[in-house]
C-alpha cells in the first residue's frame, strides 16, 4: 500500500514535470520568437535612430566648423576689398582692423600681418614681435603662395603653440602680396569639443596625415592607425559621412565612429563613442525585457506547476473516490451474493434443524413417560435435550438474520422522525441495563422527517449500540449517539470509548460474516446488514476507529429532496 | 373438548411422523400426508378435519397453491402454515390467502398446540354456526 502510495507520488510528479515542460514548450516557443522578433526589429530600428541622429549631428557640427573656418577667410577678403592696399602695410592700420575684428569676433583673431612675396612679414598688428618675420621657408607659406586663400593645418610655428594660419593672396603693383591671421586655437577647438556626448562620446579633427587638429585629452586618446583603418574601410553615407564600428585594441571595447570631411576635404570631423555607451538605452531596455520575459516565464512556470498540482490533486482524490465506490459496489455485490446463497439455503438449514429439535422433543415426550423416570442418566438426558432445543433455536435466529439480511424492499418506506428513533432506540438499550455503560444522546432539533423504514433505522442503531456495548465490555463506558443536519444527509453519530477496532480490520467489517467476537457472541452479519439498509436508503456509513480510544461511525442518510 | 382431528403435510417424512407421534401424546388425532396432492386427497376423504399443518415449501404442488385449493373448494378446516423459511413474509402471503395462522420452523410443540386448539376451536365454532343456521332453515320450511 505504501509502495503503491510511493509509486503514485512519482507517477503524479513525472506527469505534472511532463505537462509542464509541454506546455512551456508550446507556449513559450512562439512567445521567444515573438519577443526575438519584436527585440530584433526595435533593435534595429533604434540602431538607424541613433546612426542617424549622430550623421545629423556630425554633419552640423562639420558644417559649423567649416562656416567659421570660411566666416574667418571672408573676414579677412572683406577687409582686403574694404580698404586700399596701400593702407595695410601701415602698421597702425592693421592694429586698428585687428582692434576691429577682435571687438567683433573676440580673441579669434590674435593677430594680422602682410606678408610680402619673399615671405617677410611687412607689417605686423599683435602681441607678438613679429615685424620682419620671415616665412619664405615656412611650409604653409609655401601652400598659401599656389592658392588665392588658404587655411593651414595646426602647428606649433614660431610661437611654439598650437595655431593654424588663414591668409588671402592679392596683387599690388604687379607684386603677390599676403594678409594673414594667426586664428586662437582655444576658439576652434571648442567647436570640436563642443561636441561630447556621454561619458566617451566625443570629437576630434584630423588632416588628411591623421595629425591632431583638436586637443585630446590623454584617457581619450585614440589610435591613429585605427582611424585610417576606419577612414578606409568605413562606409559612405549620406552628407559624405563615413560610418564604422572598430574594437580597440588595449581593452578590447567595441567603438563606433563617425566621420566628415571639412576644409575642402583637408580635415576629418571624427566622432566616436564607446558603443556600449551609445547603444545604453537599447542595453538596458533588452535588459528589461529580458528581466520581464524572465519573470513571466518563472511566473508561467510557478502558476503551471501550482495548476498542475492542483489537477494531479484533484484526479488523485477522484481516483480515490472511484477506488472507494468500486471497492463499495464489491462490498455491495457480495452482501447481494449472500443474500441470494442465505434465502435458498435458510429454508434447507431450517427444516434438518426442525426435524432434529422434533426428534430432541420427542424424545422430552418419552422421557415424561414411568418407564423411564427410574433412568440413571434421566437428568443428563434431559439437560442435552434442553441444549439440543436451545442451539436448535439459535439455529433459527441465524437463519432469521440471514433472511433479514437477504430481504430487499420488503419495508414499508414511511416519513420517519430520526431523532424519535433515536430516543426509542435508547430507551430500549438503556432498559436492558447494561453494567456501567450510559448511553447519552445529542438530537440536532432541526432535523426535518426523512423518508426510510423506521425498523430498519431501529436496526442499525440497535446493531452498531449491541456493538459499542460488546466493544465497552465490562470496564464501562458510554455510548454517545449524537444527530446533526447536513447539507444532503441527516448525520447519525454513534461514538463509544471501548476498546477500537485494529486498522487491519476496519477495511473487512462491512463484509458478510466477518467477526473478531468469541464464538456465539456474533455471528459477523449485523454491520453487513447496517451496510445494506444504508446502502439502500442511497446513503453513506463509515468508521473513524482507534485503538483503546474508541469507535466512531457516521451515518448519512439522505435527506428528502425538497 | 373433543380432541382436534388434524392433518399433517410436509414433504420431509421423519418430521411428520415424529410430530403425528409427539401430537398423540397431546391427545390430538393425526393423520399425515408426505404432498400437497395427497393432502388434499387425505381432505377429501376427511372432511370432519379440524385443522390442517402444512408447510409452504414442497416440491410439486406447494403449500400456498394447496391453501388457495382448500380455500377455494369451501372447505371449512382451518390451515396452519408452518414456514422453513424463518421470515414473516411467506406467513403473510398465507394469512391473506386465509391461513389461521403460521408458524417459523424449528417450532416450539407447545406452541403449535396452542394454535391447533385455538383453530379447532374456530373451526368447531364455524361449524356450530352453519349448522344451527341449517337447522333453523330445516324448521322454518318445517314450521311453513
Amino acid at each position: 500500500m505504501a509502495q503503491d502510495r510511493i509509486t503514485n507520488k512519482l507517477h503524479s510528479r513525472k506527469f505534472t514535470r511532463n505537462m509542464v515542460l509541454i506546455v512551456i514548450l508550446v507556449s513559450f516557443i512562439p512567445m521567444l520568437l515573438v519577443s526575438g522578433m519584436v527585440l530584433h526589429q526595435f533593435s534595429n530600428s533604434y540602431n538607424e535612430k541613433l546612426y542617424a541622429h549622430l550623421k545629423e549631428m556630425i554633419h552640423r557640427h562639420a558644417q559649423d566648423i567649416d562656416s567659421f573656418l570660411n566666416e574667418r577667410l571672408h573676414n579677412l577678403q572683406f577687409m582686403l576689398d574694404s580698404c586700399d592696399n596701400v593702407d595695410l602695410f601701415n602698421e597702425s592700420v592693421l592694429q586698428e582692423k585687428l582692434f576691429q575684428l577682435q571687438q567683433k569676433y573676440g580673441d579669434v583673431f590674435e593677430d594680422l600681418g602682410i606678408i610680402n612675396e619673399k615671405g617677410v612679414q611687412e607689417s605686423y598688428a599683435g602681441r607678438l614681435k613679429l615685424e620682419n618675420a620671415q616665412y619664405s621657408k615656412a611650409k604653409w607659406f609655401e601652400d598659401a603662395l599656389k592658392k588665392p586663400f588658404y587655411i593651414s593645418d595646426v602647428f606649433l610655428g614660431l610661437r611654439s603653440k598650437p595655431h593654424f594660419i588663414i591668409s588671402v593672396k592679392r596683387v599690388y603693383q604687379g607684386k603677390y602680396f599676403m594678409l594673414r591671421s594667426t586664428i586662437n586655437f582655444e576658439a576652434f577647438n571648442f567647436l570640436a569639443e563642443n561636441l561630447r556626448i556621454g561619458n566617451t562620446g566625443f570629437a576630434f579633427i584630423l588632416n588628411r596625415e591623421g595629425n591632431f587638429q583638436t586637443k585630446l585629452h590623454d584617457d581619450m586618446l585614440p589610435s591613429k592607425k585605427s582611424y585610417m583603418d576606419f577612414i578606409s574601410a568605413g562606409k559612405k553615407a549620406k552628407h559624405g559621412i563615413y560610418i564604422g564600428e572598430l574594437t580597440d585594441d588595449s581593452d578590447g571595447k567595441h567603438i563606433i565612429y563617425l566621420a566628415a570631411l571639412l576644409k575642402n576635404n583637408d580635415w576629418i570631423l571624427v566622432y566616436q563613442q564607446e558603443k556600449k555607451e551609445a547603444f545604453s538605452d537599447l542595453i538596458r531596455t533588452q535588459i528589461i525585457a529580458g528581466v520581464i520575459l524572465f519573470i513571466g516565464a518563472l511566473l508561467i512556470v510557478i502558476m503551471l506547476s501550482f495548476l498542475f498540482h492542483q489537477i494531479i490533486k484533484h484526479l488523485s482524490e477522484a481516483d480515490r473516490e472511484k477506488e472507494m465506490m468500486n471497492r463499495q459496489i464489491i462490498e455491495t455485490g457480495k452482501l447481494a451474493s449472500v443474500g441470494r446463497l442465505a434465502a435458498g439455503t435458510a429454508h434447507e438449514i431450517n427444516n434438518p434443524v426442525a426435524i432434529m429439535v422434533q426428534e430432541a422433543g420427542w424424545i422430552e415426550d418419552l422421557l415424561k413417560k414411568e418407564e423411564f423416570q427410574e433412568g440413571e442418566n434421566l437428568q443428563e438426558i434431559e439437560r442435552a435435550l434442553k441444549q439440543i432445543n436451545t442451539q436448535g433455536k439459535r439455529c433459527k435466529e441465524i437463519t432469521h438474520k440471514l433472511l433479514s439480511f437477504a430481504r430487499k424492499t420488503d419495508t414499508q418506506i414511511q416519513s420517519v422522525q430520526v431523532n424519535k428513533i433515536v430516543e426509542e432506540v435508547v430507551g430500549i438499550s438503556d432498559k436492558k441495563s447494561y453494567t456501567g455503560i450510559t448511553i447519552n444522546s445529542y438530537k440536532d432539533q432541526t432535523i426535518p422527517p426523512i423518508a426510510g423504514s423506521q425498523t430498519e433505522i431501529q436496526q442499525i442503531l440497535l446493531n452498531l449500540i449491541n456493538n459499542a456495548i460488546d466493544a465497552i465490555g465490562k470496564k464501562g463506558g458510554k455510548i454517545d449517539i449524537t444527530t446533526r443536519l447536513e447539507e444532503r444527509f441527516v448525520l447519525i453519530v454513534v461514538e463509544d470509548d471501548g476498546s477500537g477496532i485494529p486498522q487491519a480490520n476496519q477495511d473487512r467489517i462491512f463484509d458478510p460474516f466477518f467477526t473478531t467476537k468469541a464464538v456465539g457472541k456474533g455471528n459477523g452479519l449485523g454491520l453487513s446488514i447496517c451496510f445494506g439498509i444504508v446502502k439502500r436508503m442511497g446513503g453513506e456509513i463509515d468508521v473513524h476507529s482507534t485503538i483503546d480510544i474508541g469507535t466512531r461511525f457516521d451515518i448519512r442518510l439522505p435527506r428528502n429532496k425538497t | 373438548m373433543i380432541a382436534p382431528f388434524i392433518l399433517l403435510v410436509d414433504d420431509e417424512v421423519t418430521f411428520v411422523k415424529t410430530m403425528a407421534k409427539r401430537m398423540a401424546e397431546r391427545n390430538i388425532e393425526t393423520i399425515m400426508a408426505f404432498s400437497a396432492e395427497e393432502g388434499l386427497e387425505k381432505l377429501k376423504t376427511n372432511q370432519n378435519l379440524d385443522v390442517i399443518v402444512l408447510d409452504v415449501k414442497m416440491p410439486g404442488m406447494d403449500g400456498l397453491e394447496m391453501l388457495k385449493r382448500i380455500k377455494t373448494g369451501f372447505f371449512r378446516t382451518e390451515v396452519i402454515l408452518l414456514t422453513g423459511h424463518a421470515t414473516i413474509e411467506s406467513g403473510i402471503d398465507g394469512m391473506k390467502l386465509g391461513a389461521f395462522d403460521f408458524l417459523t420452523k424449528p417450532c416450539d410443540i407447545e406452541e403449535l398446540v396452542s394454535k391447533v386448539e385455538e383453530a379447532t376451536k374456530k373451526k368447531r365454532a364455524h361449524d356450530e354456526k352453519i349448522k344451527d343456521a341449517e337447522s333453523k332453515k330445516i324448521l322454518s320450511k318445517y314450521e311453513s
